[in-house]
């Protein structure tokens, strides 16, 4: 190539801008999305920090805004979630070891099974709510419980569950399988004891993502019937309220006071959100192997 | 010692001058270890290996070499059923091991990988500690007695335990590429099978791993049989020997691609003076 034939300068302005431009949209794409979310926080905040105090986790709801707290509502979503650790775990992971490990997808019933969990993932949570009120409630005569929530809520994340955690066997290279067999491991040996490791952190993740999503669910839980108040200690068979669906009564009340204290309530299912969350990237990050 | 077979010279390939190893020690008496009678591999019906005889024989190691695509891979992993774990995968004729069928009715696969080891091309060390990785089969098979003794035993063997001695709870992905092939050697060597497969196991690594993985194996041959696929024609003439020459046939119509048997003989033999041009021309450089 000759010395004249080289050109370093050549790109139009136009060119330039374009490109400029096109990167001014992707920041306000960024700004609208980070901005709302800024302007609701500082809102939050900015209401309900004067009312977060002690007596808000520790008070039962009450008609004296001086006195009122969320007590069984954060007791009952804590209860849940519990219950929904319990159920949610065990039968997602199996379904996912089952899909991915086992079934053989040329089967036509493992690619239909396949097909509805992922169906499954996108149902509205109020059309839960109506297999919860019908099925649970009523079919198997469980009653207003919060058994019956903490049920459908785990009915609502399984296909959650169930989906990271396939993703998080499949990640797990099949050459460690093979390794694995090739030494006369059998196929349960190589499930528990390579698979089932590796793929632990991103299990755990997406579980508690799930867990975030269902904590902040109410249509649900008010067609089981949860009720908007309770001013005792919720039993899992008896009758109970959750945290959102507190939030939202001491919103719809006349008092000013009480937005406020909602204000705060909110505070503490986004510290509660925010913890689960914080945990889920921790945990990734810690445990994430790296083939 | 017992008289020796001796069959080699060096040879020549690619105008390279490689020490076959038919000049080594071979046992007195040749025994018949796998008997392959006109064996037929299909996925989804389509054949990738048709009409495999060959024998091989106890303490050789023996060679499969071919171009891409000629279903030496294929073959290797018919010897401890690995290919039962494809699922649209069938194997037909059969597999001789002492006299007994490896594809018989009740054969269990698990059993047959016990006794039949392998190595795979990229080392694929667990991502637990070097220990337990080496653990790792003998715990699944119950052999829990004198453990810390077996995993050293095998590391030893493996020629890897001066290397890791002193960091046996680190975790095996720390290891360079060349260790950790050799950690998956002795993964394989410490639940005692009597024959290793390796398929490819020096294709991912440096000239001198390499090197150290051809000696390893020629420390090897005496308590075990050898299996080993390679691409390096000369890695087969420095190690094997015997050797089996595995072609393409490509049917007339050209849609229809189907790995064959060629040829199968010392390895000496495969090398200067094969019987079939299609060998000459492999190892000669001509094609493939």
């Amino acid at each position: 190539m000759s010395a004249g034939s080289l050109r370093l300068r050549g790109r139009s302005r136009a060119d330039h801008a374009r490109g400029a431009l096109f990167q001014g949209l992707l920041l306000f794409s960024l700004a609208i999305g980070f901005v709302t979310l800024g302007v609701l926080l500082f809102d939050v905040l900015q209401r309900g920090l004067p009312y977060l105090d002690l007596a808000l986790l520790t008070n039962a709801p009450s008609t004296d805004p001086q006195i009122a707290g969320a007590r069984p509502a954060i007791l009952a979503t804590v209860y849940m979630m519990v219950i929904l650790l319990v159920t949610v775990l065990p039968i997602g992971v199996a379904t996912a070891i089952y899909l991915e490990e086992y079934a053989n997808k040329e089967r036509w019933y493992n690619r239909l099974l396949d097909l509805n969990i992922q169906n499954l993932a996108a149902v509205p949570s109020i059309v839960y709510g109506i297999l919860g009120l019908a099925f649970l409630v009523r079919g198997l005569g469980l009653g207003r419980v919060l058994l019956a929530g903490a049920l459908i809520l785990t009915l609502l994340v399984l296909p959650i569950v169930i989906v990271s955690s396939r993703e998080a066997i499949r990640a797990v290279p099949d050459s460690i399988r093979q390794g694995g067999y090739a030494l006369g491991a059998t196929q349960w040996q190589v499930i528990w004891r390579q698979v089932l490791p590796s793929a632990i952190p991103g299990i755990a993740t997406g579980s508690i993502l799930a867990l975030a999503r269902a904590i902040g669910e109410t249509a649900p839980l008010i067609l089981v019937g949860a009720l908007t108040y309770v001013s005792f200690n919720p039993t899992i068979m008896g009758p109970f309220t959750a945290l959102p669906i507190q939030i939202y009564q001491y919103i719809s009340r006349p008092q000013e006071e009480f937005k406020l204290i909602a204000a705060a309530a909110i505070i503490v299912l986004l510290a509660i959100l925010l913890t689960m969350n914080a945990f889920a990237i921790w945990l990734r990050n810690r445990y994430q192997k790296r083939w | 010692m017992p008289p020796m077979e001796t069959t080699a010279a060096p040879v020549k390939i690619a105008g390279m001058r490689v020490e076959t190893a038919g000049a080594r020690e071979l046992p007195a008496q040749r025994e018949v270890l796998f008997d392959v009678k006109d064996l037929r591999v299909t996925y989804a019906g389509v054949p990738a290996l048709d009409g495999v005889s060959l024998e091989i024989y106890r303490n050789y190691i023996t060679a499969f070499i071919g171009p891409s695509g000629c279903g030496k891979s294929t073959f290797i992993r018919c010897f401890n059923r690995l290919n039962d774990m494809i699922p649209s995968a069938s194997v037909e004729g059969s597999v001789l091991y002492h006299g007994e069928d490896l594809y018989g009715k009740d054969v269990d696969p698990v059993e047959v990988r016990k006794l039949i080891g392998m190595v795979f091309q990229k080392p694929n060390p667990f991502p637990k500690s070097i220990y337990d990785n080496i653990a790792f089969g003998p715990r699944v098979l119950g052999m829990k007695d004198g453990l810390d003794e077996r995993v050293e035993q095998a590391l030893h063997q493996a020629a890897l335990w001066d290397e890791v001695k002193d960091r046996l709870k680190e975790s095996a992905l720390s290891l360079s590429g060349g260790q950790q092939q050799r950690l998956c050697i002795a993964r394989c060597l410490a639940v005692e099978p009597e024959v290793i497969l390796m398929d490819e196991p020096a294709s991912a690594l440096d000239p001198i791993s390499t090197t150290r993985i051809e000696d390893l194996m020629h420390e090897l041959k005496r308590n075990y049989t050898i299996v080993i696929v390679t691409h390096n024609m000369q890695q087969a003439a420095r190690v094997a020997d015997k050797t089996a020459f595995f072609s393409v046939d490509v049917a007339p119509d050209g849609n229809r691609r189907t790995g064959i048997l060629v040829e199968y003989d010392d390895t000496s033999k495969i090398f200067t003076t094969p019987a079939d041009k299609r060998t000459e021309d492999y190892v000669t450089g001509r094609f493939g």
